[in-house]
């Protein structure tokens, strides 16, 4: 069977019903349907605030991933190497992950006002625990004989993390950006709708405020859109970076 | 047939302290690990004595301390008592003359061939250039050519093997130490590999500690063989192998010296195994 005609025929199906239930059976005004969805996400883009909007949520995604993501590297690739440093800060950092990091929004708020910075610092924060948490695990998990072999060789601490410590570690790093992708629009789109006039999240906000169900669809599909396009970018990288992986799916697995 | 290894052997014995041409020497060396605060005795009275070139084998059951001795060697851990002698300096740090290889063989999954055996040259600081060059050597040496952009998992047993003894031997370390290196092979494999080994050996001049639970491979590699036995271990045997320098390993079971070797040797192991 073609997976793909399957999907497609699903997908069919699925807004089918919507169009055809929307109305005769549930009211529009709740659920809308995909032909208004899609006049009025075709307005978005004809008058241009998809982009406007969709532009100013990228760059704070971009920029808090970014962000987040080297800081959670590099820490965790600290961490990972000094045992006694990692024993220390562990109970501050367990305390902080615990933490829902959107609680930590009208701190930011205060701290940064309601511009593009908090979102971003918004964004960093919670991407940083993830990238740190896996980048940690994957420095601990590399083998200690293949490190010592490497002494051996006359390899140097420097020569230890960049031949041995980061390459195997980044598997699990991509393991933690991978999961950050939709983290990171929560904070973002979480930025947005509690204080901004700007970004995809105020789109969503705004819409709803004008009870236009139609509208705040829209902005749903932009949002999905968007991660969608943010996970295939960080999959391309992936498979760049480790070209190692790329035929052990096409082998077939032995015992 | 006892009397016929006793010609051959030498006991083990204090006379090795004087011996200063060696290249290394374990003098009075015993080792406990401490697991969960309890101290454990992993080998103790371990007097050895090795020359440069010599091919040292070193057999008896798990857990009698074989690694250990190895590990002594490479300056990985510190004897708990006695002396590690190594070129007339007591081992003290990672010993960067000897070069290790196990059982699993380490190589990197993220490089290919050539990228694996270039490790131990980029530490050094050699230029791309000079790099390529000995890679092209070592990987002609090993029997390796054609694999050179296959990455480690693409590569079976054997040839992982090779691309590790080509790393190893990248850096030209003075002492290769090998922990049951061809363990996972199978038969006529590891019959290769041990013949690759014992002419790469002699041709460069390599002393070579080698670390098996198997006899045969004991008596087929060395020039001396340490049978270790015991918990605490330490060396009740130290037989030399009188079948020379340039013995070939695939004829050597037609050899009736070798079959009387094994034969004493396996008379003088049973008891241990009973235990």
């Amino acid at each position: 069977m073609n997976i793909f005609l399957g999907r497609l025929a699903i997908f069919i199906a699925l807004f089918t019903t919507w169009e055809l239930s929307s109305g005769p059976l549930i009211d529009p005004f709740f659920v809308s349907s995909p032909s208004a969805i899609a006049s009025k996400f075709y307005d978005l883009v004809i008058s241009g605030r998809l982009f406007s909007h969709g532009g100013i949520t990228v760059v704070e995604t971009l920029a808090g991933f970014m962000l987040g993501a080297s800081v959670g590297i590099a820490v965790g690739l600290l961490l990972g190497r000094n045992e006694l440093l990692a024993k220390l800060l562990d109970p501050i950092l367990i305390s902080i992950y615990s933490l829902p990091k959107v609680a930590l929004a009208p701190l930011f708020i205060m701290w940064f006002g309601i511009g593009i910075e908090m979102k971003i610092i918004l964004t960093a924060t919670i991407v940083f625990f993830l990238v740190f948490l896996n980048t940690y695990s994957g420095v601990r998990a590399v083998d200690r004989e293949q490190l010592e072999i490497l002494r051996l060789m006359g390899a140097r601490e420097h020569h230890l993390i960049t031949k041995v410590v980061f390459p195997s570690a980044i598997q699990w790093v991509f393991t933690g950006l991978k999961l950050s992708v939709p983290y990171a629009l929560i904070g973002a789109i979480v930025g947005e709708i509690m204080a901004s006039n700007r970004g995809l999240g105020y789109l969503l906000q705004d819409a709803a405020g004008q009870l236009d169900t139609a509208g705040v669809f829209a902005a749903l599909v932009a949002i999905i859109a968007l991660a969608l396009l943010l996970q295939a970018v960080v999959r391309t990288v992936e498979t760049r970076l480790m070209p190692w992986k790329k035929d052990l799916g096409d082998r077939e697995a032995s015992v | 047939m006892l009397v016929a290894l006793k010609a051959i052997s030498t006991p083990v014995g204090a006379e090795y302290h004087e011996r200063a041409s060696s290249l290394i020497q374990f003098i009075d060396v015993s080792k406990s690990f401490t697991v969960k605060g309890v101290s454990k005795q992993a080998s103790h009275s371990i007097n050895l004595s090795i020359n440069k070139g010599e091919v040292v084998t070193v057999v008896g059951p798990s857990g009698c301390g074989k690694s250990t001795l190895l590990n002594m060697v490479a300056g990985l851990f510190a004897p708990t008592t006695g002396q590690v002698v190594y070129n007339g300096k007591a081992v003290s740090g990672v010993n960067g003359r000897t070069g290790y290889m196990t059982q699993s063989d380490h190589l990197l999954p993220w490089r290919d061939v050539v990228g694996n055996i270039a490790v131990p040259l980029e530490i050094q600081g050699m230029t791309k250039a000079q790099r390529l060059i000995r890679i092209q050597e070592l990987i002609k040496l090993v029997g390796l050519e054609g694999f050179e952009k296959s990455y480690p998992s693409q590569l079976s047993g054997g040839m992982r093997k090779r691309a590790a003894l080509a790393r190893l031997l990248a850096y030209d370390p003075e002492t290769l130490l090998m922990d049951e290196p061809f363990a996972a092979l199978d038969a006529q494999l590891r019959m290769r590999m041990q013949t690759e080994l014992i002419r790469l050996s002699r041709r460069l001049n390599k002393t070579v500690i080698f670390v098996t639970h198997d006899l045969d491979e004991a008596v087929a590699l060395g020039d001396r063989c340490l049978i270790f036995a015991g918990r605490p271990g330490t060396i009740v045997k130290d037989v030399q192998i009188p079948l020379g320098d340039e013995r070939n390993i695939l004829q050597l079971r037609k050899d009736p010296r070798y079959h009387q070797l094994c034969g004493d040797l396996w008379d003088f192991m049973t008891p241990s195994l009973s235990d």
